[in-house]
């Protein structure tokens, strides 16, 4: 019982990470159909500022609370910024192209931006300070670490906030008409580029936001820690329904879940392959996946 | 006459190689309607896609209020007062009625949206009714008048509709139709481009008849019902 506590803690903390991330993918998709294959790079670039500034802070003598708070705004600020250079660069001249340029295209900067995180940060472990988030709460063998607390209750809060934004507010209103159809969307003025550039700013920022939790949690990034996290986290885009905002984040916390529990009951060695069990099953059984077409209305 | 409010010069516009428009020209005049009518693929949605540049004309020059605004982003139109209605509704499908209705009053930002919202709410008490569901699952006659509610939360002065009563039954055929001539009495200058050319040129003042890309005829809407040409191609009789 206590061993399945603490896997159920561990599962809702990667949930988390793979949830932020899978948000990206899926608003990405709902508002111009691309995967966007890059956008794991945002997830390590997070990490990397994150790292970064979170150490020059801590440097200067500020307290946890400022480390942890400005490297987040900032990460999440710098790859808001990168995603949208990277959509102006790379997906914006191919708007009206085939879907298989664009997802080349995302292909090509993927490989661009983790080669540029190698050439400039180098090709091996950064570490994550790890004083600020030690100890947790200890109640018999579980244990729930600090960090396993801050991780998911600043996922929470971000998801609260991006279902305000995307559900509530005149941008997300924007961003919904545009995903539904761009031309109508025009026709009651609304500027598309603007609000698609928007939407990648978001995900980038979530993205980034659980660079920031990995590096911690795990105490070090690296210039290709994208990939993985990327891909799973596009199959918990995909198992979720793809373009659906909830399903995004269903979707990253049963990966996660199953991650763990997996790992914990049956192999962990094998821990990377059931996302990818999952991801073949649901476009076998259920390529809509579970808040997929007529489910449900919280696509973006 | 005065100036018209809006202007088509010698408008050419197509898709890749297909020439759709050959050079039209359509003048309307300030609480006109007129009416647009012709064949299926004559260019008439191209005409109104042109207008409000979704389609960018190859050559040519539209005018509306004495300005030139071909090179005016799509988007920027509503504010400007020129609002369309598309071929086929295109309803926010899985926004709900009300938040349809907002988005025609996305770019406004005055206290009077609700004034406006309670309006097109006693014009189709339908929308009120259902407000909270989502657009996708409303009948094409409500969707319809939908599409016309969210027209006109932005105020148009100069209102495109674009076959509103396609694939509707004939009893909501003219309730649209009363609505759109109450629309004109307000002060809106309307544009309509129907395929149902009997219905469509009663109501209108003047009338072009598009044929493949090129109008063929202009001319007072009543002349137009007595033309016998005319009533043979269009009106079946």
């Amino acid at each position: 019982m206590e061993y399945f506590l603490q896997q159920l803690i561990n599962g809702i903390t990667l949930g988390s990470v793979y949830a932020l991330i899978a948000l990206g993918y899926t608003m990405v998709y709902g508002i111009i159909q691309l995967i966007n294959f890059a956008h794991g790079e945002f997830f390590a670039a997070g990490g990397y500022v994150g790292v970064i500034f979170m150490s020059y802070l801590l440097s200067q003598g500020a307290p946890a609370w400022v480390c942890l708070s400005g490297s987040l705004i900032l990460a999440m600020a710098y790859c808001a910024m990168l995603a949208v250079a990277v959509e102006k660069v790379a997906y914006k001249p191919l708007r009206n192209s085939s879907r298989l340029s664009v997802l080349l295209s995302a292909l090509g900067m993927s490989i661009f931006l983790q080669n540029g995180l190698m050439l400039t940060q180098g090709v091996y472990d950064k570490a994550y300070p790890t004083e600020l988030t030690q100890g947790g709460f200890e109640m018999g063998n579980v244990m729930l670490s600090y960090m396993q607390l801050f991780i998911v209750s600043l996922t929470a809060f971000l998801l609260v906030a991006l279902n305000v934004l995307v559900f509530k507010t005149r941008i997300g209103k924007a961003m919904r008409s545009t995903a539904q159809d761009k031309v109508m969307s025009a026709l009651v003025g609304i500027n598309a580029n603007r609000t698609i550039s928007i939407t990648f700013a978001i995900g980038a920022a979530l993205a980034a936001a659980a660079g920031i939790m990995v590096g911690l949690y795990y105490g070090s990034v690296r210039y290709d820690m994208g990939f993985v996290p990327g891909i799973k986290a596009f199959a918990a885009a995909v198992l979720g329904g793809i373009g659906n905002i909830t399903g995004a984040m269903i979707g990253g916390f049963i990966i996660g879940m199953v991650e763990i529990f997996a790992a914990g009951y049956i192999s962990g060695e094998y821990k990377d392959v059931f996302a990818f069990v999952i991801l073949i099953a649901v476009l076998y059984f259920r390529p809509s996946g579970i808040m997929g077409e007529n489910v449900d209305d919280t696509r973006v | 006459m005065s100036e018209p409010i809006l202007e088509l010069r010698d408008i050419k516009a197509g898709y890749g190689s297909i020439k759709a428009l050959k050079g039209i020209n359509i003048k309307v005049y300030e609480g006109e309607i007129v009416s647009i009518i012709g064949a299926n693929g004559a260019g008439k949605s191209t005409t109104l896609m042109t207008i409000c540049n979704i389609v960018q004309a190859t050559s040519g020059d539209i005018f509306y209020k004495g300005e030139r605004i071909n090179n005016i982003v799509s988007d920027k139109l509503p504010k400007m007062g020129l609002c369309q209605v598309p071929e086929g509704r295109r309803i926010f499908p899985r926004l709900t009625i009300e938040e349809n209705l907002d988005m025609g009053a996305f770019f406004r930002n005055d206290k009077e949206i609700e004034d406006d919202k309670e309006r097109v709410f006693g014009m189709f008490p339908i929308l009120r009714e259902r407000c909270k569901q989502a657009g996708g699952t409303l009948s094409g006659g409500e969707q319809q008048m939908l599409a016309i509610g969210r027209a006109l939360m932005s105020r148009p002065k100069v209102l495109l509709l674009d076959e509103p009563s396609l694939g509707l039954a004939p009893l909501i055929v003219k309730q649209i139709f009363s609505i759109i001539k109450e629309i004109n009495s307000l002060g809106t200058t309307i544009i309509l481009v129907e395929q149902n050319a009997k219905v469509a040129l009663s109501m209108a003042n003047r009338g072009y008849v598009l044929e493949t890309g090129n109008v063929v005829m202009e001319d007072e809407a009543k002349a137009l019902l007595n033309n016998p040409d005319i009533q043979k191609a269009y009106l079946g009789e």
